[in-house]
Parts: C-alpha cells; sequence; structure tokens
C-alpha cells in the first residue's frame, strides 16, 4: 500500500466533466479547483480520465467463509479494488450461513483486515436460507457488522407470510430486505430463459413470469406495511414494468440490475458454455433493451455485479452439472461504459449515481457514495475510458475466472482507486 | 459429412439424404447369411452410457460389430462416474485409450455438445439421445422407415420426403425424438405438424419449422404417417394432464381413430410403447405399426452414421467389397 499523505490528481474529468485537480490530503479531499499547487504531493497525471465517486456494489459474494477455494474475503476485495470499488455488500450465502452475528462480524473483520475495499455483510433474512424462521435481524444489525440489508440470496423468500414479517421487522433499525425474486415451483430443473432458445436447446425453461409474480408480490407487500424492498438482479421487460408502476405509486421500493443482464442474451447459451449459467438467467435482446432504458431512467436504481466466484471444475462440465453465476467485480465498470456510456444512455455522472452514490444510499452507507468535493472522504476511480482491451482472466485478481468475457473487447480500464486516500489500485496494479 | 453427429439440425438435406441412401445399401446386408462388413476393423466405438437404454446401446453395438468395429461398452452405473468422476475425466480416459468414436447417451441436454466442442477428445462424436435436447439417429431412423414406405418405387433411394405430412403426438416438451424429427423431417421437404396437450408443447414452439395442433382429429385423417412419443405416466403427477384416462381418449391413437387415416398411412413409434396410454394394442399390433420395423432400420441408420463419420467417402458395400478383395 502507497503512502497515506498527498496525492494530487492533475487534470481528472470530475464525472466527465472539464478537467480539474483534485488534491487528497490524508483521508479527504481537501480541495478541487483548476492550476492546485503540487505542494509535496505525489502527482498523478490524469488527463483525459474520468474521475468517479468509489464504486459501491449492493451484491457481491465473497465466499467466504466456507468456499475459499473459489474467494476469500481478501481475493474479493482485491478485485473489488481492481474494478473501481470502495465498497461492496457481501452476500449471506456462505458456509455457515451468515445468519447470526457471529458470521456477519467475522466477515466483518476479516474486511476491515483486508484493506482493500470496505465490507458490509448481508444478514440472510431466514435461518439457514431455508425461509421457514427469521434469522435474528435484530442482532445482526447490533453487531459490529451494523447490518442494514438482509437477503436469502441464491434463495427466494417465497413464503409471503416470511416476506411480510421481514419487511415489518427491518422498520425497527431502518433495514431493508434484498429480495432474490424466483417462484421456486415454476423454475424447478430450471436452466436457462424460458424462450425459444431453450425449446430448441431442450433445457428446463425459467420463465420471466416466475421472477415478474414475486416481485409484484413483494412491491404490494411493501407498500401493505410500508417498509423498504430492494430487488435484486432484475432481468426482465415485464419486472421493469412492475417496478416502474411500484415507484410510480411512491412506494419504497429500489432494484439493481447486472453488468452481465445489461449486455448478454440467451442466444450464447447456444454454445452450451456453462460460463453463460447465471441465475437469473441470461434473458432475450428486448429484456437487455428494456433494462438499460430503466437503468437510464433511473427505474433501475443501480448496477450491482452479483460477482459470483465458481471454482475451475465447475464450470468445465456439462451444461446441467455447472455451478450458476459468473465473476463481475473487476469487468462491472468497463461493460457499464460499453453498455450504457458509449450508446449515449448515461453520462458519466448518472455512472456515479448509479454505481456509488444510489447503492450507498439504499445500503445506508456513511462515506460511501459522496460527491467529489472539498471535506469528502477520498473514496475516488480514476478510468482511462479511452482504453480499449480484451478481458484476459488469467489476469484477475479473483480467485475465480469464471467469466463470461474473456476474450471480448471491452473499453476502460480503471488506473486508480483511492480508499480514504490510500491508493488500492495504481497504474491498473494493486497497490 | 461433418465429424461429429449432434443434432438433426446440422445436416442438409444432402447430407440426411446420403445417409438414408448409405443404410438402404448397408440393410441389404441383413439378407445375407454372414451380416459383417471389414470396413471398420481396427476402428474402436465406445458406447458411453450415462442413461439407462438397452434398446439404443445394443442397436449402436450391434451396427459397430457389424462394421467390424472394435466396441466398448461404457455405463455409468456402478462405473467411476457413479462415484464422482466428471464427464470431462471420463473423456480423457477415452482419449487416452484411442476412441474413434463416441457414442453418447446423456441425462443433460448439450452433454454431447460439449463433448465434441471443448477439447477433451479427438474422436467422432454421436448423439445418442442428451436430456429434452436432441436423439438425431432416431429421427433418420424414422425418415428412413417412411421412405421406405412411403416412397413410389425402389426404396425411394436418392429422394427426400418432400409433401409428405407427418404427424408427430404427445409429449413435444420433454421428447428428445420431437426435436430431432421436426428439423430432419423438414430439412428433408416433410410438412410437420405436432399435437400435444397445450402443457406439453414447449413454450417457444412458434420458431420451430411446423404446425401445431391440440386436436388429434382434425389431423389424423389428413397425416401419410402418425408417430406416438412414448408419454410417462408420472407427467400426470405434475399437472400436464389430468389422468391416463383423459390423456388416451384425446390424444392416444386407437383403432377407430387409425380407421380414419388414409389407406397407405403408417403407424410409429419410436418405444418403448405404453400400450394402454398412448397407443392401444390393437394399434400397436396391426400391419400399419411400424415399431418392429424401425428397431431393425435402426441398426442399419447407425451403421450408416459410423460408416460416414468414420471416413467413408464412396458407398459402403463397395468400400467394403474393395478392401475384401485387396
Amino acid at each position: 500500500m502507497s503512502d497515506t499523505n498527498k496525492t494530487l490528481l492533475r487534470g481528472a474529468r470530475v464525472l466527465g466533466g472539464e478537467p480539474q485537480d483534485v488534491l487528497i490530503e490524508g483521508e479527504r479531499i481537501a480541495a478541487v479547483g483548476t492550476g492546485l499547487d503540487a505542494d509535496g504531493a505525489t502527482v498523478i497525471d490524469a488527463a483525459g480520465q474520468i474521475l468517479l465517486p468509489g464504486l459501491v456494489d449492493l451484491h457481491t459474494h465473497l465466499r467466504e467463509p466456507g468456499r475459499e477455494d473459489s474467494e476469500t474475503v481478501l481475493t474479493g476485495t482485491k478485485a473489488a479494488a481492481v474494478g473501481g470499488f470502495t465498497a461492496v455488500h457481501a452476500m449471506a450465502n456462505t458456509f455457515p450461513v451468515a445468519d447470526t452475528a457471529g458470521v456477519v462480524e467475522q466477515v466483518w473483520r476479516l474486511g476491515k483486515e483486508s484493506g482493500y475495499c470496505d465490507v458490509q455483510p448481508i444478514g440472510a433474512v431466514t435461518v439457514g436460507l431455508e425461509g421457514k424462521k427469521l434469522a435474528e435481524l435484530g442482532a445482526m444489525h447490533e453487531s459490529a457488522a451494523g447490518v442494514r440489508v438482509f437477503s436469502d440470496d441464491g434463495k427466494c423468500v417465497d413464503d409471503a407470510v416470511i416476506m411480510r414479517r421481514a419487511l415489518e421487522y427491518v422498520k425497527a433499525f431502518d433495514g431493508v430486505v434484498a429480495q432474490h425474486a424466483q417462484e421456486p415451483r415454476l423454475t424447478e430443473g430450471a436452466q436457462m430463459n424460458e424462450g425459444i432458445v431453450s425449446a430448441e436447446l431442450g433445457l428446463g425453461g425459467w420463465p420471466a413470469v416466475a421472477e415478474e409474480s414475486i416481485i409484484a408480490r413483494d412491491v404490494l407487500l411493501a407498500a401493505h406495511v410500508d417498509s423498504r424492498v430492494h430487488i435484486c438482479h432484475l432481468s426482465t421487460a415485464g419486472s421493469v414494468e412492475i417496478v416502474r408502476w411500484a415507484k410510480s405509486k411512491g412506494w419504497n421500493v429500489t432494484a439493481e440490475v447486472t453488468p452481465h443482464h445489461l449486455l448478454l442474451t440467451d442466444e450464447l447459451v447456444r454454445s452450451y458454455n456453462p460460463v453463460y449459467k447465471v441465475n437469473p438467467p441470461l434473458r432475450t435482446e428486448a429484456d437487455v433493451m428494456a433494462l438499460r432504458e430503466a437503468l437510464a431512467d433511473g427505474t433501475i436504481d443501480c448496477v450491482a455485479t452479483d460477482h459470483a466466484p465458481h471454482p475451475h471444475e465447475d464450470k468445465d462440465c456439462e451444461w446441467g452439472a455447472a455451478a450458476m453465476g459468473m465473476v463481475g467485480l473487476e469487468t462491472a465498470l468497463s461493460v457499464v461504459q460499453h453498455t450504457m456510456v458509449d450508446t449515449g444512455l448515461l453520462d458519466w455522472a448518472g455512472v456515479a449515481d448509479r454505481m456509488s452514490t444510489r447503492p450507498s444510499a439504499i445500503g445506508r452507507l456513511t462515506g460511501q457514495g459522496r460527491p467529489i468535493a472539498a471535506g469528502e472522504p477520498a473514496n475516488l476511480t480514476l478510468l482511462d475510458s479511452a482504453y480499449r482491451g480484451e478481458v484476459n482472466p488469467a489476469g484477475f485478481a479473483s480467485r475465480s475466472r469464471n467469466t463470461p468475457y474473456e476474450g471480448r473487447e471491452l473499453p476502460g480500464r480503471v488506473t486508480h482507486t483511492f480508499l480514504r486516500g490510500r491508493a488500492t489500485v495504481v497504474d491498473g496494479k494493486l497497490a | 459429412m461433418k465429424r461429429h453427429l449432434i443434432s438433426a439440425a446440422d445436416l442438409s438435406r444432402d447430407d440426411a439424404v446420403l445417409i438414408l441412401d448409405t443404410a438402404e445399401e448397408l440393410a441389404r446386408l441383413a439378407d445375407r447369411p454372414i451380416k459383417k462388413l471389414p470396413t471398420l476393423r481396427g476402428r474402436t466405438v465406445v458406447n458411453l452410457f450415462f442413461e439407462d437404454s438397452t434398446r439404443t446401446r445394443i442397436s449402436f453395438e450391434a451396427a459397430a460389430k457389424r462394421l467390424s468395429a472394435d466396441v466398448i461398452n461404457f455405463s455409468a452405473k456402478g462405473s467411476s462416474v457413479s462415484k464422482g468422476e466428471s464427464l470431462k475425466d471420463t473423456a480423457l480416459t477415452l482419449e487416452a485409450m484411442g476412441a474413434d468414436a463416441v457414442v453418447i447417451r446423456h441425462h443433460s441436454s448439450g452433454a454431447p455438445h460439449r463433448l465434441a466442442t471443448s477439447g477433451w477428445i479427438n474422436g467422432s462424436v454421436v448423439n445418442a439421445g442428451d436430456g429434452t435436447h436432441e436423439h438425431p439417429t432416431q429421427a433418420l431412423l424414422d425418415a428412413f422407415t417412411m421412405r421406405r414406405r412411403l416412397a413410389s418405387g425402389a426404396s425411394g433411394v436418392g429422394q427426400d420426403l418432400s409433401g409428405r405430412r407427418i404427424t408427430i403426438v404427445g409429449d413435444v416438451l420433454h421428447s428428445r425424438v420431437a426435436r430431432s424429427n421436426v428439423h430432419l423431417l423438414s430439412t428433408l421437404g416433410a410438412d410437420v405438424t405436432l399435437v400435444a396437450p397445450p402443457t406439453l408443447v414447449p413454450f417457444g414452439v412458434e420458431s420451430w419449422p411446423c404446425d401445431v395442433s391440440y386436436d388429434l382429429d382434425a389431423v389424423v385423417g389428413k397425416s401419410d404417417a402418425v408417430m406416438m412419443l412414448r408419454v410417462q405416466r408420472e407427467r400426470m403427477n405434475a399437472a400436464f394432464f389430468p389422468t391416463e384416462r383423459e390423456y388416451a381418449r384425446r390424444y392416444g391413437l386407437n383403432a377407430e381413430r387409425m380407421a380414419r387415416m388414409p389407406e397407405h398411412a403408417i403407424v410409429m413409434h419410436p418405444g418403448p410403447m405404453n400400450r394402454g396410454m398412448e397407443i392401444t394394442a390393437e394399434v400397436a399390433d396391426s400391419d400399419r405399426c411400424t415399431a418392429v420395423e424401425q428397431v431393425a432400420n435402426g441398426v442399419s441408420i447407425r451403421m450408416a452414421v459410423l460408416y460416414l463419420l468414420l471416413g467413408g467417402n464412396e458407398p459402403a458395400v463397395t468400400a467394403a467389397r474393395t478392401e475384401e478383395n485387396q
């Protein structure tokens, strides 16, 4: 790790605007302006590069404890730093499940020790993710981890009564339930999006309605009990319509989309290559376009990676036997640039909003997702948006390599990441 | 011919007709006292069966043996596969043993595709049925049977199935036989109609090169061939249809329905039949039902496929004779 004293970013385009100098002193931004005096600071030539607030991921699988063969808190936070993230929310589906104060505190402490980005543990909604009995949500909130986001991600809280009670219960401490929307009966044996491609390939279908019916129920429940619900990884055009409708009612509903659902479609499954196997599955071109539009107009609040590392052998097999999920931390910003910025749907201020400000607000993080201004914490990401390069998983900081983008040319490269003034990434490499 | 046979959709009309013509030539062997050709002597064919299917396996085995290939049967049950060995490691093992062709039956759709494209093995891959995806040699033997029964003269050599109206009835959703047949029969110029209760028609079927009907009585009278698919009784428990009896009444082929078929029309079944479910005993045992003939034709078709994939580029029997004379 480099020295934390003084760094001057020379000529950075703050949120994609006109070039400015940004002076970092200690943990904070000391000044933003033109022609700032270097005065002993380490000077970084940021000419032409985009400066964003440090990215915040609401949906990361760090796999520790339990599956350290695929990722650890240390390797996962390194991957996050390389991707420009300064905070990640660690999902609860570990072994053991993060359904007690003890487990969330362990993850929280491992995050502190890693030093590459902030780790905010998410607590399970139900004991063992089994959907039957509420986990000790209050204890996890009161723990050192200070949990506010609860999710059984990987599984849906499908029992309407349990979901209602969870939504009600977390109101006591301004919590939010992040729902993995998947009606279990409609997705038994599901292997891919149900549609034209699944019909041809003979793979079990995962119908859009299995996601949409749960979202419809949950926005109504959240409205009924006046609580906050967050919808994980929205994947269909129909889900967008329901969230848009719920927001038009003024209900407290937020939603995320993954980078892969902004780019990839179920046509890729024709290769039967399990690198494209993910849950919720890759959908159709029409869904991709609806998701991009919804992210642009704010119906979808944020991009969340659903970074899901898996060991090589769990993808080097036939489709049916393969694990679901893709790594995403190190490619997220590039995919968002490619799908949203380079297409003219979103400007860089919009990217900062969807990848930092809003996810931070949903998670109620303090000191993350802040404006780039004097006095603010120096959580910053510097992006060379002119860069073009092929994705090479061999160079990943993540312990896993299950990326769907191998060999694909994507724009943009994070050159520097600062966590409270300290560089975690320098010239594209871990500091 | 291509190196692998994974999907009937990969076959052009000419590929398909070549296989049928080659099978026709090889079928004549069955009438000889000695049913064996030396064509694939020294080649190794592995039957890699992750799912029980004695009928398909022995059909491939008979085909390979009649061509003098060495045959290794690898069944997942009781082998290292049931102890958790991966498809990849199994494939690497077969490769090390020098398999020239791997005939694979697998419960997971796409497993043969994966085997052929992942670089694990160099030999030819023949799909002997994968999950609910495809079963291309079944479609070929079905087309072969239709051409023989329906063609005008000389077993139809050189011909396709242009203008023939084929009706496929039953559990299309879970049927790899139906998927392969829709592709192959449409490639061969036939008009295909699928008949099933709506619950057993795949979501997304509209892109398939065929028509769909929910009413068997409306199409049975206009069909040159009616192919009945096996319907598992257990489907009833997942609410695909209410009862066996209702299914049999609405979608089963009985003598009365068969009587409304054109005089020349045939009844087909890939087997094993569920008598009393999709087909009555009376229909199954009638001389219009080609189920047994299909089994015999299966051997000829699989001989043709193995022969063509493993490097035959002249007519099979002629090639064999040349080799015999050397």
